[in-house]
């Protein structure tokens, strides 16, 4: 017997490991999504919760005695804890928005998220804290010539053993039977006359212990972290998607196939096992688009899109507003302090990524949720360029648009293939590619800590005239921009997202359409991206991250993704108040996530919607 | 001069057998009606022929060329313009602006950045609309109109693709009595004229024998009957399966109307 062998031997069943852990988790956000339809970004959150509660939890008891029960029990207190924070999450929350637009929805949950991120910083203080290791399972075991922890042969059990509980609990109970139902059709449930309250409220506990089982679960494995939600989240979203939204054989077996390719991957592309991951996505949606075990979804009903309707002009006092608007950017050198300048600057670098966000989805009906992504890579490329070549500025911030572009139709050409949530599931997993690639690609990015002395052209050095550039050059792309927007390519992106049925049938090629929007979307995001490169002076990859991804889709919340200025209004908003509040609390995303919660509630369609009934009252005509 | 041929059409979805070996063809200027009992497959036929759907097996031809299996917007620059069973418009867009967008599609200028979409086509569009009596709604929103007045739309933002070949999926569901003899006598008068051809699905008996040149029965996929509306209402197995005595009784009554 070779050691070869003993060896791949091991590398598989440790990747049989990851994988059930990754089963437990996943197996939790795919049951919810199938009953409530709603992806809950803060199912990562009850992993961290879970793990955090465990290395709370589990000490204490161990102190009593170091007995595996006892260790086992503090883990399945832990999950139930999480389980009664997920009920919390479905009264609170979800029940208020089963009805409104998936992207809202998105957003609420990843308002949760920050909450949590927070509280959790909170109550358990910046240190990661290491757990204590099983009792009776901190052995290594004999495979062959090689030890294997006994602990992990453990967990590729604990899978499969979650898999048939669920498969008894779905098969044998009352509650698991409804919940099938729901899953396959929901209005049936409702004719039934079964609690439904009470069956999502189920649900949800069921969801959120199993995130819960599965943070916990990992404490002798890694520490808990403030870090790990965002982490395990988009990994089980890729999970899930693979495996099909809302089945659960499916999750366990994109949970396998996962779980193996990055044991092996490891082996041969150390770096990138994150980008094989993602890139095994794509391929699978591509081919299936529904995932491998996943049902196609019922198209959504008719109704009237959320977005920008025929979009109108600007009336003579609105004419006189945006002018006003324009010379106070132009004028604010004069009379502003260089703070008041770099926010300015800053603003207007915004204004143009969220317009080209909202380009795509109040336009185009395409929710991106990695719109960083092509951002970043703009700043990314103007960055490089200029301090690993030597390239000036001018020719940088050419090149910025275009390799954004380039990269938007690249991944684009896959994303426009699918729909709806999986749609949106895929912009994030490209912009996580792009981010992993960033970050793990040290010697040419710098990593984590980035690049910097990004500086602009001597000329443009000063802040002062550097404001005038982005000035000039970010309301050139707004410019444009929206006059694509009137023009008839704007036209035919709505009439795709109004009916794409319709479309097809008078001729329009809805996926090349989509392609061509998408690409010019991540174009002018990437020209904002070197912008914004040369007036930080440095790149680093939370610039592809999904929270500055989430700030924009918030800038064009606040905003009105129905009206077509109001992007620029929301990233003028949100980008203010972030730098008038971001210093004086140490609380801000929690601040920020209960603002994106409170304005998906209450204030759908934001300082547009707000702007257009206020004015629908004064001329009395309609909105 | 036959205009559309359809040839053994099959489609099973699961278990179920939506069509099976389909076979008709339709002549310019002729008027085709499609009968049956809900769940019939009349839907998946029309699907099958616009290009929604892709046939398990069996040919459509449009003039002799094969068109099985292309995309809804390739059969529809060959001339091929359809409606819905669910009137399929934009709903954000104004009345007019749907017009536009249609014409703007057909003159294929989708891709233009630099023109003002709400510039375009402004004659065309109201001509269009004025043709189906909806001139005087072109400045309304489309969600602010009656269900009938949205299929009258549709129906124009088909007319706007100078279509040969038109599919109308049920189109006067959702409209009063009198309307929907109007619509069918405006259509047929339209497809008369432009010498298109038109295949279509109604429940309404009166106006099915009222305008129908020929009518295919359908039933659980299978055409079991074809011919005039005088061959199709005397077909005994037509009337046990699908007409009954009333629907029978209808069909007189309007065959009488119409004829005066
Ligand atoms: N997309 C689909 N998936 C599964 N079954 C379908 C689908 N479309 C139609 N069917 C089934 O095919 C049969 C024919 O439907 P359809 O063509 O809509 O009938 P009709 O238009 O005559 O009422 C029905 O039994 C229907 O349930
Ligand atoms: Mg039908």
């Amino acid at each position: 017997m070779s050691v070869e062998f003993s060896f791949l031997l091991v590398q598989a069943l440790s990747g049989l490991a990851s994988a059930s852990s990754l089963f437990i988790i996943a197996s939790g956000l795919t049951l919810v999504f199938g009953v409530t339809r709603i992806v809950n970004f803060a199912h990562g959150s009850f992993y961290m919760l879970g793990a955090y509660m465990a290395v709370t939890i589990v000490p204490w008891l161990l102190q009593i005695e170091r007995s595996p029960t006892l260790f086992f029990a503090g883990v399945l207190i832990s999950a139930a804890v999480v389980g009664v924070l997920g009920v919390a999450m479905e009264i609170l929350l979800l029940r208020r928005i089963y009805k409104v637009p998936e992207l809202f929805q998105l957003l609420a949950t990843f308002g949760v998220v920050l909450m949590v991120q927070d509280a959790v910083l909170h109550i358990w203080g910046p240190l990661d804290i290491a757990g204590p290791r099983a009792p009776g399972l901190r052995h290594g075991v004999m495979i062959l010539d090689q030890r294997f922890p006994a602990y992990e042969l453990f967990l590729i059990a604990a899978g499969p053993v979650v898999l048939g509980l669920l498969w008894l609990l779905m098969h044998k109970t009352r509650f698991g039977i409804l919940l099938r139902a729901a899953t396959r059709d929901r209005e049936m449930v409702g004719a039934l006359g079964v609690n439904q309250a009470l069956l999502f409220t189920g649900t949800l506990f069921l969801g959120a212990f199993l995130a819960g089982l599965g943070g916990a679960l990992q404490i002798p494995r890694v520490s808990a972290s403030a870090q790990m939600d965002l982490a395990i989240i988009t990994e089980a979203f890729v999970v899930t998607v693979i495996g099909g939204m809302g089945s659960i054989g499916g999750a366990f077996l994109a949970a396998l196939l996962i779980g193996q390719l990055q044991a092996f991957g490891v082996l041969i592309f150390p770096k990138i096992t994150l980008v094989l991951v993602f890139l095994l996505m794509a391929l699978v949606l591509v081919v299936k688009p529904w995932g491998l075990l996943g049902r196609p979804e019922a198209a959504p009903p008719s109704a009237m899109p959320e977005g920008i309707a025929s979009p109108g002009r600007f009336c003579v006092f609105e004419k006189l507003l945006v002018a006003l608007a324009l010379l106070v950017a132009a004028m604010l050198p004069l009379f502003g302090d260089a703070y008041a300048v770099k926010v300015a600057t800053e603003v207007l670098i915004f204004g143009l990524a969220a317009f080209s966000l909202n380009f795509l989805v109040g336009n185009g009906g395409i929710v991106s949720f990695g719109h960083a992504a092509y951002f970043g890579l703009g700043a990314y490329a103007s960055g490089l360029l200029v301090t690993k070549l030597g390239m000036p500025m001018e020719p940088a911030l050419i090149v910025a648009p275009l390799a954004s572009g380039f990269f938007a139709a690249l991944f684009g050409f896959f994303i426009v293939r699918l729909q709806g949530i999986y749609l949106a599931m895929l912009t994030l997993a490209f912009a996580q590619i792009a981010y992993a690639v960033c970050f793990q690609w040290v010697e040419v990015t710098g990593g984590d800590n980035g690049i910097v002395g990004v500086w602009p052209a001597p000329w443009a050095a000063s802040r002062i005239v550097y404001h005038y550039l982005v000035l000039v050059v970010a309301v050139l792309g707004i410019i444009a921009l929206r006059h694509v927007i009137y023009a008839p390519f704007g036209a035919s992106l709505r009439a795709a997202r109004d009916s794409a049925a319709r479309a097809e049938a008078i001729g329009i090629d809805v996926r090349a359409h989509r392609w061509l929007g998408f690409t010019i979307a991540g174009a002018a995001a990437g020209l904002a991206g070197g912008l914004y490169a040369f007036s930080k002076g440095s790149i680093d990859p939370t610039l592809l991250g999904i929270p500055l991804s989430v700030d924009f889709l918030a800038m064009i919340l606040l905003g009105g993704m129905q009206s077509v200025v109001g992007p620029v209004l929301g990233a003028a908003a949100f980008h203010s108040i972030k730098d008038v509040f971001m210093p004086l609390t140490d609380h801000w995303r929690f601040l920020l996530g209960a603002s994106i919660i409170a304005l998906v509630l209450i204030f759908p369609r934001g300082l547009g919607g707000a702007y257009a009934s206020l004015r629908a009252r004064f001329t009395g005509g309609a909105p | 001069m036959t205009l559309l041929a359809v040839e053994a059409l099959n489609k099973k979805f699961g278990g179920v057998v939506a069509a099976r070996d389909v076979s008709f063809s339709l002549a310019a200027g002729e008027m085709l009606a499609m009968i049956g009992p809900n769940g019939a497959g009349k839907s998946t036929s029309f699907n099958m022929v616009g290009g929604q759907l892709r046939p398990d097996s069996g040919r459509v031809l449009l003039e002799g060329q094969d068109i099985t299996g292309l995309p809804p917007r390739a059969i529809c620059r060959l001339g091929v313009g359809r409606s819905f069973q669910v009137a399929q418009t934009f709903l954000s867009m104004s009345v007019l602006e749907n017009l536009q967008m249609a014409l703007i599609a057909y003159a294929q200028r989708t891709r233009d950045m630099i023109a003002r979409a709400e510039a375009l086509f402004r004659a065309e569009a109201l001509e269009l609309l004025d043709q189906l009596g909806m001139a005087d709604a072109a400045a309304r929103p489309m969600n602010t109109l009656a269900y009938g007045d949205v299929k009258r739309v549709e129906l124009a933002i088909a007319l706007a693709g100078k279509p040969r070949l038109l599919l109308m999926d049920e189109p006067t569901a959702g409209m009063a009595p009198g309307e929907r003899a109007a619509l069918m006598r405006l259509v047929a008068g339209i497809a008369r004229r432009a010498a298109i051809g038109v295949l279509f699905t109604e429940h309404d008996m009166d106006a099915v024998f009222a305008h129908a040149d020929r009518i295919l029965v359908l039933v659980r996929g299978e055409i079991i009957a074809a011919g005039t509306p005088e061959e199709v209402r005397a077909n005994p197995e037509v009337q046990r399966v699908y007409l009954g005595t009333s629907g029978l009784r209808a069909a007189l009554r309007a065959r009488a109307a119409a004829h005066g």
